[in-house]
């Protein structure tokens, strides 16, 4: 199974690089959305996957999954959820200050 | 807190204050206020004269960075109260001749700022005996001389003055940093006296002539020795209080300083000798015969200095050979060279900071400095003259000035210095008296001009016109002072001598037991000897030379001006700001896009290439949990969402694809025994496809990309590159066994932090101080968006930045 | 734009009230079960948020009178407070204790100081994301 995930965590990663690298800022946005749903699962899997039971002390006596990995991944989703909200606001500011969305054409325009 | 300590810290915090309370505090009153700091030290200091000059050395401990080894050692002998003497005494004296010079409409604040920060750093370097507090002070200094160069910061040639000395000084205190460097490698330790006591240990090592040459090379940047001169020249731009004060009397001796200090550790080396003695010989030379075809007063005195500078070095180069030699009645004798040294350090900093003073009458006066307009001033500045004359004859080496006993000394040395047959001496000796002898006349020639084109012949009628007068007698009183030591000295030479230099010899040669024996008595008439013979050729042929000056000028022409270090610094600097220019368009484009490939081929190139070398990938299946069918769906419903994002050129779709990712994401931590995660994926997944969709309202429709074939060819290869790396990391880490995991520690959660949720434990307690400064940044992040979105610009500022 | 649509406001009456009530729920469950200041908090956030979506701005602001940014700020203020706070009993930053203590009427309770730190992150996250999703919605 880890070793499949972490197949899985090599796609997305490719996913959201691809989409970082494109022109589009919806698109880059997306992409960092893309990778940090592979970071999280990536943090998770090098933990060790069903190697025990859910972490609630009051649920069973153990053993129990790593617990430390999950508590990285909740800060992060939070995290990431801030980051995207604010760069989706900067796309679209920039968008309507500039009148572009593309970072080509944005270049173009602070030549002239 | 002790005195010692004090001493550093007051100037620094008066610099710190002055910029607060200078409102409060009228322009004509600041220069006052400051003036009563370096008095006070001055005092203060003098009281150390007694306990010193009986043989005591202070030294006092503040631990500042204890982990680091770092303490803040003040220590004071006889060689560091001479430098800080000089400090406060020409400090004191240049602030009060400051006060009168400078407009009340120069930005005084900034000035007298720079100035304590300076004196501070000034002390700091000559009191410390860590050397890496050293070295702080040391650039201290350099930078607070930039801000003093550039004080008239609208001129051209002042920033560029100040940028040339900048460089220069910086540049020679890194390579001292290094010799620094090692010598604690070689010593262990950072305390310049605990170097000095284990001297032996280290003079071996092969480290040892590579720190040498570095420590030099700081020293030699710092006294602008030849070819590092070349600074000083330009940083005349700076006002004329400044350069009497850091330009000729202290800062440019911080170099002499080190030198001195760094003989007992060095001394013994051939190559130091040589390189001190052949350094200091040829930039007295070099700096006498290019004085001479000066037309700038102020000009000419920097190149006089830089002779000067020469003359004290080469002294400390012929001293050092004691320490070669070892104690003995017969060695004795050599250590008269570093006392001449600092002798002439004394008389130095008297007559030339009088010189320095006298030409800034001048200009302050008559509005110039060139000599060509100057003439016949005597009849307007008398007083002016006196000091100018004074000044100058001492400067050239005539009696009844200081300077004269300690040019007698100079000659003495080098004569003496012939007798010796070590460090082929007995071959190339002969050529340093020559030098001497030679680089005196021109020496000579142009304090005959100083004097002589200033205040004799005509004066030039559009001088006469501007109807000048004599300087307020504020001016006046610092340079009289000055000339006053000047004489003084020269009649009572031995009270300087005992109580000021003497122990100062004590901190040269720390291995020679008597500082009686290393203080000669200074007399003004020694008989008929070769010295006085010297002296007396240096004045007959100098007069001749002045009288032909228009004969043999031509002479300066033979140097092309192609071939000058002035027009190699600038080719260099030219040179390196050119190529990293260039270098510099070259990879940065302005398009993010190519960041973002530097950045993941770092990644790819680093971090899969550290796998690739130390063929540590390793793919191990045993450990791995049962797939269940479930999870292979959902795997492959995950892996087709992301292919799909790709190809979708709807923003819609792409968004829902993501929200499919998410969810699916979701799932997996449930499966995956997470059910605070699953919680929370879900509900931020639901709020940012929401807010995606809310954004859409104001975002274009996604259009399909327009790159070329190849582009998208590179931005794929480079995004398979990046996956593949993080899969292998990834593979790799899963099979590192190495280390024990840490995360039983927190299973007994419930006992540690009250909780029986591992996870919230964690959060809340654990590592609370993550959770905490998470918080802070979601906050920032939502006052980023309420900002982008509330705070526009107004209508007029929208292109500001056009 | 007023849409009239009756069912709507209705469902989401129940909605909220069952969303609102979840979270506290979360919230409290969060020191033993699944749940903390996290969820709790985002859960809360988009109830809030549900009731904008469906009622218009103004009658939400008079019902709820919040500033949401001075809510986050209150959060952070809390976050930190209750961190620093522990300095005052001679311990290190951000130290937790918990201790049971007999409450009339409730019986013995499990009580924790993570609880005021827990309520500051749970302010901040709601007051974060209803500033967000608001200034979005406000903007023209």
């Amino acid at each position: 199974m880890e070793s499949l995930m972490i197949i899985l965590v090599g796609i997305l990663v490719s996913v959201g690089t691809y989409l970082i690298l494109s022109r589009q800022m919806i698109r880059i946005i997306l992409g960092t959305a893309i990778l940090s749903h592979a970071v999280h699962l990536l943090i998770l899997t090098v933990g060790g996957l069903k190697k025990g039971g859910v972490p609630l002390l009051s649920q069973s006596d153990g053993p129990y999954t790593d617990a430390l990995p999950q508590a990285l991944i909740l800060t992060a989703i939070v995290i990431s959820f801030a980051t995207t909200a604010f760069l989706l606001v900067l796309a679209y500011r920039t968008y309507k200050t500039n009148g572009s969305a593309d970072f080509h054409e944005l270049r173009g325009m602070s030549d002239e | 807190m002790t005195v010692d300590i004090a001493i550093i810290l007051i100037p620094f915090i008066m610099a710190a204050f002055i910029p607060i309370f200078y409102r409060q505090l009228s322009k004509r009153l600041i220069g006052w206020f400051v003036l009563v700091i370096p008095v006070s030290l001055f005092l203060l200091l003098t009281t150390y004269i007694p306990r010193v000059s009986s043989g005591q050395t202070l030294s006092n401990t503040y631990e500042w960075i204890p982990s680091f080894n770092i303490n803040f050692t003040t220590y004071i002998d006889g060689l560091s109260l001479i430098f800080s003497l000089l400090i406060t005494g020409v400090g004191s004296l240049v602030i009060l001749y400051s006060i009168f010079y400078l407009s009340k409409k120069e930005s005084l604040h900034h000035f007298y700022c720079y100035l304590l920060l300076f004196m501070g750093a000034m002390l700091g370097v000559v009191f410390s005996d860590h050397l890496m507090v050293l070295y702080a002070f040391w650039e201290l200094t350099s930078v607070s001389s930039f801000l003093l160069i550039a004080f008239w910061h609208h001129r051209k040639a002042s920033r560029a003055g100040a940028r040339k000395s900048m460089t220069i000084t910086v540049s020679g205190g890194v390579a001292m940093l290094v010799g620094f460097l090692m010598l604690y490698v070689m010593s262990g330790t950072f305390s310049i006296r605990e170097i000095i006591a284990n001297i032996d240990r280290i003079s071996d090592h092969t480290l040892f002539v590579p720190a040498l040459i570095l420590v030099l090379l700081g020293a030699f940047t710092k006294s602008a020795q030849f070819p590092f001169h070349i600074w000083l020249p330009d940083a005349m731009e700076a006002p004329t209080p400044v350069s009497a004060y850091l330009h000729s009397a202290t800062m440019v001796k911080a170099g002499i300083y080190l030198v001195a200090r760094f003989t007992p550790v060095f001394g013994g080396e051939i190559v130091w000798f040589w390189a001190v003695t052949g350094v200091g010989l040829i930039t007295l030379f070099w700096g006498s015969f290019n004085a001479v075809k000066q037309v700038d007063l102020k000009a000419l005195l920097a190149f006089s200095t830089v002779s000067q500078l020469g003359l004290i070095m080469s002294l400390l180069g012929l001293g050092s050979v004691a320490i070669h030699l070892g104690y003995s009645s017969e060695t004795v004798i050599y250590t008269q060279a570093a006392f001449a040294a600092i002798f002439h350090l004394v008389n130095h900093s008297t007559f030339k900071g009088a010189l320095f003073m006298m030409v800034g009458i001048v200009d302050h006066e008559i509005g110039t400095r060139d000599i060509r307009r100057l003439g016949g001033l005597i009849r307007i500045l008398p007083l002016t003259f006196t000091v100018a004359l004074i000044g100058s004859f001492s400067m050239a080496g005539l009696p009844p000035f200081n300077g004269f006993l300690s040019k007698e000394m100079f000659f003495t040395a080098t004569l003496k210095i012939t007798e010796l047959d070590i460090f082929s001496l007995d071959s190339m000796g002969v050529l340093i008296p020559v030098v001497a002898w030679v680089a005196s006349i021109f020496t000579f020639v142009y304090c005959l001009i100083i004097v002589g084109q200033t205040f004799f012949g005509k004066i030039s009628p559009d001088i006469l016109e501007k109807n000048p007068h004599e300087a307020p007698i504020g001016m006046l009183i610092s340079p009289f002072i000055l000339i006053g030591f000047v004489v003084g000295i020269f009649f009572f030479p031995n009270l300087l001598g005992h109580y000021i230099l003497q122990p100062a010899m004590a901190s040269i040669y720390p291995t020679f037991p008597s500082t009686e024996e290393m203080t000669p008595h200074i007399s003004a008439w020694h008989g008929l000897n070769t010295e006085l013979y010297m002296t007396i050729g240096v004045v007959l042929i100098g007069v001749t030379l002045y009288f032909l000056l228009k004969r043999w000028k031509p002479i300066y022409r033979i140097f092309p001006q192609k071939l000058s270090f002035n027009v190699l610094y600038e080719r260099v600097i030219g040179f390196g700001e050119n190529f990293s220019e260039r270098a510099t368009k070259r990879y940065m484009t302005g398009s993010l896009t190519h960041y973002f490939i530097y950045i993941y081929m770092a990644f790819v190139i680093i971090a899969a290439g550290v796998f690739f070398m130390t063929d540590s990938f390793e793919w191990n299946t045993k450990n791995n949990a049962a797939v269940e069918s479930f999870e292979l769906i959902l795997v492959f419903v995950m892996i087709f969402a992301a292919i799909a994002i790709l190809f979708s050129n709807s923003r819609i779709t792409t968004v829902l694809l993501n929200g499919v990712l998410g969810f699916s994401v979701a799932f997996f931590f449930v499966v995956f025994r997470a059910p605070d995660l699953a919680l929370t994926q879900l509900v931020v997944e639901s709020v940012t496809t929401a807010l995606f969709l809310l954004c859409f309202k104001y975002l274009p429709d996604l259009k399909p990309e327009k790159s070329t074939k190849r582009v998208k060819f590179t931005n794929g290869v480079i995004s398979l590159l990046v996956g593949a790396t993080v899969s292998v990391i990834g593979l790799a880490v899963m099979n590192y066994d190495k280390f024990e995991s840490i995360s039983t520690y927190f299973e007994d959660a419930y006992n540690l932090a009250g909780g029986k949720n591992i996870v919230n434990t964690i959060l809340g307690d654990f590592r609370a101080f993550d959770t905490m400064l998470e918080v802070v940044v979601l906050f920032i992040a939502g006052l980023g968006v309420y900002a982008l979105i509330k705070l526009k610009a107004k209508k007029g500022d929208a292109d500001i930045e056009n | 734009m007023k849409i009239n649509d009756v069912i709507l406001r209705t469902v989401v009456k129940g909605v909220v009230f069952i969303i609102l009530t979840l979270g506290v729920y979360l919230f409290f469950s969060g020191h033993n079960a699944p749940g903390g200041g996290f969820i709790g908090g985002l859960v809360l956030g988009s109830g809030i948020v549900l009731l904008y979506i469906t009622y218009d701005l103004e009658t939400i602001q008079s019902k709820m009178p919040f500033d949401f940014k001075k809510v986050a700020a209150l959060g952070v203020l809390l976050a930190t407070g209750s961190a620093i706070g522990s300095l005052y009993f001679n311990a290190p930053f951000l130290t937790q204790t918990d201790g049971y203590f007999n409450i009339p009427i409730l019986g013995e309770k499990h009580l924790s100081t993570v609880t005021i730190f827990e309520a500051g992150v749970a302010l901040t996250v709601i007051g974060t994301l209803v500033t967000i999703i608001l200034s979005i919605s406000e903007d023209e």
